[in-house]
């Protein structure tokens, strides 16, 4: 099967010294809703341009569905975008921006209005056509820009943050809205957000980008269980760093002298760094001896506890001095410790991955 | 218990909140002042005492007689020599206005569209510097330019295009445009310069051709700058009199060298006063009907 967007060796550089995106390969598949995740500056948006037709790559290859792209005008793509800042027209009616495309490619009349007809009612904007946008709050305006590109039923839709701008309560509705929209129109949708948690929850898979480079691609899952380096693990939820040395045996020295199993691909005598994420990690009282066997223990001291309500943090001191946090899930039944106390913690020989960058 | 007692003078009340309200109401006015006096007394009595001149019989010298009142130039506005000269001033000032758009706003684009700002200021600098010497100076050296032996002259001969302009209306039109020119960019450079580029990408990612999102969407946003700019050359214009007055003949009398020979040689005060205000009262019918309709379109 072609993908629905093939890149291949994609770079950008503006001016001399600056490169926005480096080198970047990826397949996206038909259908497919697949997020570029990053800071900001990392490049994300650089690369979606370059998909729409608003910058051209320096080097490299974009396809689409099988057919060069590049360097073709973005009027000539049948690709459309939901810019971060809406981008419609302010001098036109709700009707008109989203009669706009059509019009631009010549659909006869009388279809267009059953098109945008549809496309607004697509988009629960019955109602709203002879508005302006700005009488439209910031949800509905999202929703015209939505509806505007997808009334071209483009082969790929291109999201530039198009949350950004929306309150957390609204936010939260419209990445729903915007999943199943996805769902209904069967349409590849490649998603920008600097937002780790809406790439989580949206997204079939995920790209995280850092500098220009595309550092790693997979599912929700695989990016937050197994993240190949430091920065995507700690760019996408919390985490502990816990630095080691892999033995002989496989398993990894920490601290003064004690060691833990680890998911690990690195040989004998690399140094290393644990990734674990704090809702892994377990408190007990120091030498519980129901502590299952294939989870590491580490004796350690309690040093801090924080309140958040759903959820209970605790700082804890490792051997060697680290300090690493614990997060428990606020149960009635939840054993509560104070800073000073003497525990062990334990984390499932699964849980912590082994990074060497 | 204190609680029933009045509350101390600094605590809000409806009525002390009324008047620190217009404590700060008058504080505006206050500075404001100097402006609202200088505006009065140099600009709205004037205009009275015009208008007022406008009803009176003239004296053998021109003046006006208050107390004799007419309507005698009111009714004169009508008479076809006002008619020819009112004609032709409007027509130059639509044609220098329509000039002064296709060039300009080609031109404040380009500079709007730089991508440095020092080069954006650079070139705005280009453009105000015409303003640094005296217009009557720079009128006087159109003149050199447009007569007998002047550059302008000999390369319309060397090309067999045209003539010696001066004292014709082509010269007055060259004065015009030269001279409105920058009124007309400047805004049309800060409309343009404002405009939310995002928004011409959105055209072109909807299958707009660079051409199609310039006449739908980055020109119809520049429209602002396009109805300041018209107003700031149109009106100018219509009431030009140093460049009719230079350039021009007596065959290219516009209003405003038609009023000041009423003012002079003409000793008729009264009708040049009429004929002041009934410019005035044109372009600024004309002025609230522009930015009314604007106004709903923008």
């Amino acid at each position: 099967m072609t993908a629905a967007v093939s890149i291949r060796g994609v770079t950008k550089r503006f001016g001399t010294d600056v490169t926005a995106v480096d080198n970047v390969s990826l397949d996206v598949a038909d259908g497919e809703f697949f997020s570029l995740l990053g800071p900001s500056g990392c490049g994300k948006t650089t690369m979606l341009r370059m998909v729409a037709g608003l910058e051209f790559p320096t080097e490299g290859s974009i396809q689409v569905f099988g057919e060069e792209m590049a360097l073709r005008p973005p009027n000539k793509r049948p690709i459309n975008t939901v810019f971060q800042s809406y981008a419609l027209f302010p001098h036109m009616t709700v009707e008109k921006n989203v009669a706009f495309g059509p019009q631009m490619r010549n659909v006869p009349k009388g279809e267009i209005a059953t098109q945008v007809a549809q496309a607004i009612k697509a988009v629960h904007l019955e109602g709203m056509e002879q508005r302006k946008p700005n009488q439209l709050s910031g949800g509905q305006q999202q929703r015209v820009a939505l509806a505007r590109a997808l009334v071209n039923r483009p082969k790929v839709l291109l999201l530039d943050e198009p949350l950004g701008a929306l309150d957390l309560k609204l936010r939260q509705a419209m990445q729903i809205e915007l999943k199943d929209i996805q769902s209904e129109v069967g349409i590849t949708f490649i998603y920008v957000t600097h937002d780790q948690e809406e790439a989580l929850t949206m997204s079939d898979r995920i790209g995280v980008m850092d500098f220009g480079k595309l550092l790693q691609v997979g599912t929700p899952e695989e990016i937050y269980e197994h993240p190949v380096s430091r920065f995507v693990a700690e760019f996408i939820g919390e985490t502990n760093f816990i630095d080691g040395t892999v033995t002989d045996d496989g398993r990894i020295r920490i601290g003064e002298g004690e060691f833990v199993y680890a998911r690990c691909n690195a040989s004998a005598g690399t140094d290393v760094t644990l990734t674990l994420r704090p809702e892994k990690v377990q408190i007990h009282t120091r030498n519980a001896a129901n502590i299952p066997s294939e989870r590491n223990q580490l004796p350690a001291t309690i040093t801090r506890q924080l309140y958040f309500g759903e959820s209970i943090y605790y700082e804890i001191e490792i051997p060697g001095g680290e300090v690493i946090d614990a997060r428990l899930e606020n149960i009635p039944s939840l054993r509560r410790w104070k800073a000073g106390e003497e525990v062990t913690v334990s984390f499932h020989r699964e849980a912590a991955e082994a990074l060497t960058s | 218990m204190t609680m029933l007692e009045d509350p101390p003078p600094e605590v809000a009340t409806p009525d002390l909140e009324k008047k620190a309200e217009r404590a700060e109401g008058w504080r505006g006015f206050f500075t404001a002042l100097p402006t609202y006096a200088y505006l009065v007394f140099f600009f709205v009595l004037p205009l009275i005492i015009i208008v007022v001149f406008s009803f009176t019989e003239r004296s053998r010298t021109g003046k006006p007689l208050l107390g004799e009142w007419t309507l005698e130039w009111w009714i004169k506005l009508g008479e076809p020599l006002v008619r020819t000269v009112a004609v032709r001033s409007l027509w130059l000032a639509f044609l220098n206005t329509m000039f002064c758009l296709l060039i300009g706003y080609p031109f404040a684009y380009w500079i709007a569209t730089r991508k440095r700002a020092i080069t954006r200021n650079f070139l705005l600098v280009l453009v105000l510097i015409p303003f640094w010497s005296n217009f009557l100076v720079r009128t006087y050296a159109w003149r050199t330019l447009l007569d007998s032996n002047g550059l302008v002259t000999e390369i319309g001969e060397w090309t067999g295009l045209w003539g010696k302009m001066l004292f014709t209306e082509p010269a007055v039109f060259i004065g015009l445009l030269y001279g409105y020119l920058p009124f007309m960019v400047l805004p049309l450079y800060a409309a343009i310069e404002h405009l939310d580029w995002n928004l011409v990408e959105a055209a072109r990612d909807l299958y707009a051709s660079a051409w199609k999102a310039f006449t739908k969407v980055t020109l119809p946003l520049s429209k602002p700058g396009i109805i300041a700019g018209s107003i700031l050359v149109f009106i100018p214009s219509l009431g030009a009199y140093v460049t009719p007055d230079l350039l021009g003949g007596a065959k290219t009398t516009l209003l405003g060298n038609y009023i000041v020979t009423q003012f002079k040689s003409g000793r008729n005060w009264p009708f040049g006063a009429t004929l002041s205000v009934t410019i005035l009262a044109v372009m600024m019918i004309a002025t609230v009907i522009y930015f009314r309709k604007g106004g709903r379109t923008l």
